[in-house]
């Protein structure tokens, strides 16, 4: 039985370097310019590819870094897919131990480990979002904080959705009854309740970010109950987009633009476009301010985008209807 | 609540129910025959993200969802090969090989999805088949007749690995296999190649199960896209008492479940979201709870086999 035990170790411990190899997370490589190069480290719950939360992140990054020109002037790691904070907090305080000069924890779920981590490491500046606590409260200088204002864009295509709904009936799938997906979801639900009194919108949770099966059978559940059209938040929904597909409902989109998926039945995404706050944050650091500041996503700040799909019409009055509701979003009058 | 006793809802949990519980069928009774040869394998997880991305992978490049189906039964068996060859031949701990395994399975289709597709893409899947005259039955002809080929050869999966086990000579050996290895070893059963055969036969389901989402169900691939189910299918394995009817009444409780809970959400009924979404997983724990038929287990299983010991 001995050899038996050790043979079992020798595989296990095979397997274990197997899996680690494959794990994927890539950093990239440090150019040879160090003393110049700003290195950014991004520790994410989902995949840059989730068409959703960390892919806009992740694209708003290389925005920033091909605009101050290239891996030669910032430097980009990260970690995906670490959605159990144990594993992400480990992985932030070794981006901080490593000397990256930012680094973003991209999930509202590490808030307490940041608050343990950030305190350590003085010369690192550190974000976290969604969130609009810097922890300044409780004496720590060196957290940004980032946020959507996802409702704002839930409330301009609530307001398309209710306008193009012949049927009069919406659904709305989300992972968990909180966050970003919360504010998005009540926001769309208010912004079809105020375009069209009387819409009847259904709301549904799955409690999972990736339970992709069970989010097509919510978007399912919605059009047996009617609705023909369907929204969704978190990178589960890309099984809801292929049963709106199939059905022939139009989809709307929130995070990232999701209309590559099913260029047939997304009508519209409201994008999160962070470049700016990277670059603001980046822009801090380097002046020696590590931390502090809470951002948010707006209309007005350019930080939210609606995109519509040209492959589908919207008719111009609905159009105009959705353009007045942000203009009303901006100047206050409304407020989603 | 009188709302949710319509028959419009009725059939549309009855729908979904059928739908959500097809990958469980294929992968809880693939496990079945794996366990009732004494082997454990918690690696269902991985072979189903392998199974799910190869099928979609070769379905999508060939253009053709058979040779996808083909390419994720194939994927699977060699997944089953890799465990039964450190849990039965060199006999390492089956548990923890399982839990490798699905770790190597989890990877490896990530790394393989970012090397080769990159983003998140859909195809066409298995078309639904509608059966002639079955379906044209009121109201639940539709619903229970007319589905991909997938979902129906699940549902057959279940009657004939129950006759596979309890009436042929094949299904004999397996039991004895794991009930009584040294037993069956001394009757010229050869105890090694019936556990490989198992494990492969499990292997091949759980494939099968992962493209069941990714090219019949749901049409797309997602890292970790099987979220927990392929777990979820050994605890069916323990809730049907090792039995294919077993298992089928334990996927569709919880696959209804599942469904009637989404129902109670779309409706409004005013019930909190966090408890609609627990009310499968605590009716499936209760149902455990209460009907445990321990004596049913394999008496061999996690046990290896090594001829004269005892």
């Amino acid at each position: 039985m001995k050899s038996t035990l050790s043979r079992m170790l020798a595989l296990v411990m095979l397997v274990a370097i197997l899996a680690a190899g494959c794990a994927p997370a890539a950093a990239t490589p440090a150019p040879e310019a160090v003393s110049t190069v700003f290195k950014v480290a991004i520790v994410m719950p989902s995949s840059i590819t989730d068409m959703a939360f960390s892919q806009s992140m992740f694209e708003g990054l290389k925005k920033v870094q091909a605009e101050m020109g290239g891996e030669s002037a910032m430097e980009i790691a990260y970690s995906e897919n670490l959605f159990k904070v144990p594993d992400a907090a480990a992985a932030i305080r070794d981006y901080a131990d490593k000397g990256y000069n930012l680094v973003i924890a991209h999930g509202s779920q590490y808030g307490t480990s940041l608050e343990q981590v950030a305190p350590d490491f003085p010369n690192t500046a550190f974000a976290w979002g969604t969130s609009v606590d810097t922890f300044q409260a409780s004496g720590i200088n060196n957290v940004f904080a980032y946020q959507a204002e996802a409702q704002q864009g839930g409330y301009v295509l609530g307001t398309i959705a209710a306008l193009m709904s012949k049927t009069g009936i919406i659904g709305e799938t989300g992972p968990v009854d909180a966050g970003d997906a919360k504010l998005y979801i009540e926001g769309f639900q208010k912004g079809a309740e105020a375009a069209k009194p009387g819409t009847t919108v259904s709301v549904t949770y799955t409690g999972s970010f990736s339970d992709v099966s069970l989010m097509a059978t919510a978007a399912e559940t919605h059009i047996a109950a009617g609705a023909d059209m369907l929204t969704g938040s978190s990178q589960s929904v890309v099984g809801a987009i292929g049963v709106a597909k199939d059905k022939g409902v139009y989809w709307f989109g929130t995070q990232w633009d999701q209309t590559s998926l099913a260029p047939e039945a997304v009508l519209a995404s409201q994008v999160y476009d962070w470049s700016g706050i990277i670059k603001d944050m980046i822009d801090s650091v380097q002046k020696g301010v590590m931390g502090g500041k809470a951002y948010t996503l707006t209309f007005k700040n350019g930080g939210l985008v609606i995109s519509y799909n040209s492959a589908i019409t919207v008719p111009a009055e609905v159009k105009a209807a959705a353009d007045a509701a942000i203009a009303g979003i901006n100047d206050g009058t409304i407020v989603p | 609540m009188d709302e949710l006793f319509k028959l419009p809802v009725l059939l549309g949990i009855l729908y979904s129910g059928i739908r959500l519980a097809t990958p469980y069928l294929f992968a809880a009774v693939g496990e079945t025959f794996a366990q009732r040869s004494g082997v454990l394998n918690l690696g269902v997880e991985g072979i189903m993200l392998m199974g799910a991305y190869s099928g979609f992978y070769v379905g999508m490049k060939s253009g053709n969802v058979w040779l996808g189906l083909l390419a994720a039964a194939l994927v699977g068996i060699l997944m089953g090969l890799l465990m039964s060859v450190i849990s039965i031949t060199m006999q390492a701990e089956q548990g923890i090989s399982g839990i490798g395994l699905h770790l190597f399975g989890l990877g490896l289709s990530s790394l393989l999805f970012k090397t080769t597709l990159g983003s998140v893409e859909s195809i066409n899947g298995f078309k639904p088949v509608r059966i002639p005259i079955l379906a044209d039955i009121p109201y639940v002809g539709e619903v229970l007749f007319n589905h991909n080929l997938l979902v129906y050869a699940a549902f057959l999966l279940v009657p004939l690995s129950a006759w596979f086990l309890s009436k042929t000579t094949f299904g004999l050996k397996i039991r004895a296999v794991g009930q009584n290895p040294q037993a069956a070893d001394t009757l010229g059963v050869n105890v090694i190649a019936v556990r490989y055969f198992c494990v492969c036969l499990g292997g091949m389901l759980a494939g099968i199960a992962g493209a069941s989402l990714s090219i019949a169900l749901i049409n797309l691939f997602q890292e970790n896209m099987t979220n927990g189910m392929g777990f979820i299918a050994v605890a069916l394995v323990y809730f049907g008492g090792w039995k294919p009817y077993g298992v089928l009444a334990g996927a569709l409780l919880f696959s209804f479940v599942n469904a009637f809970q989404l129902w109670v959400q779309v409706l409004g009924i005013k019930i909190p979201s966090d408890f609609a979404i627990m009310m499968p997983y605590v009716l499936t724990i209760l149902a455990l709870a209460f009907a445990t038929k321990r004596a049913q287990q394999p008496a061999a299983l996690t046990k290896p086999f090594e001829r004269g010991e005892n």
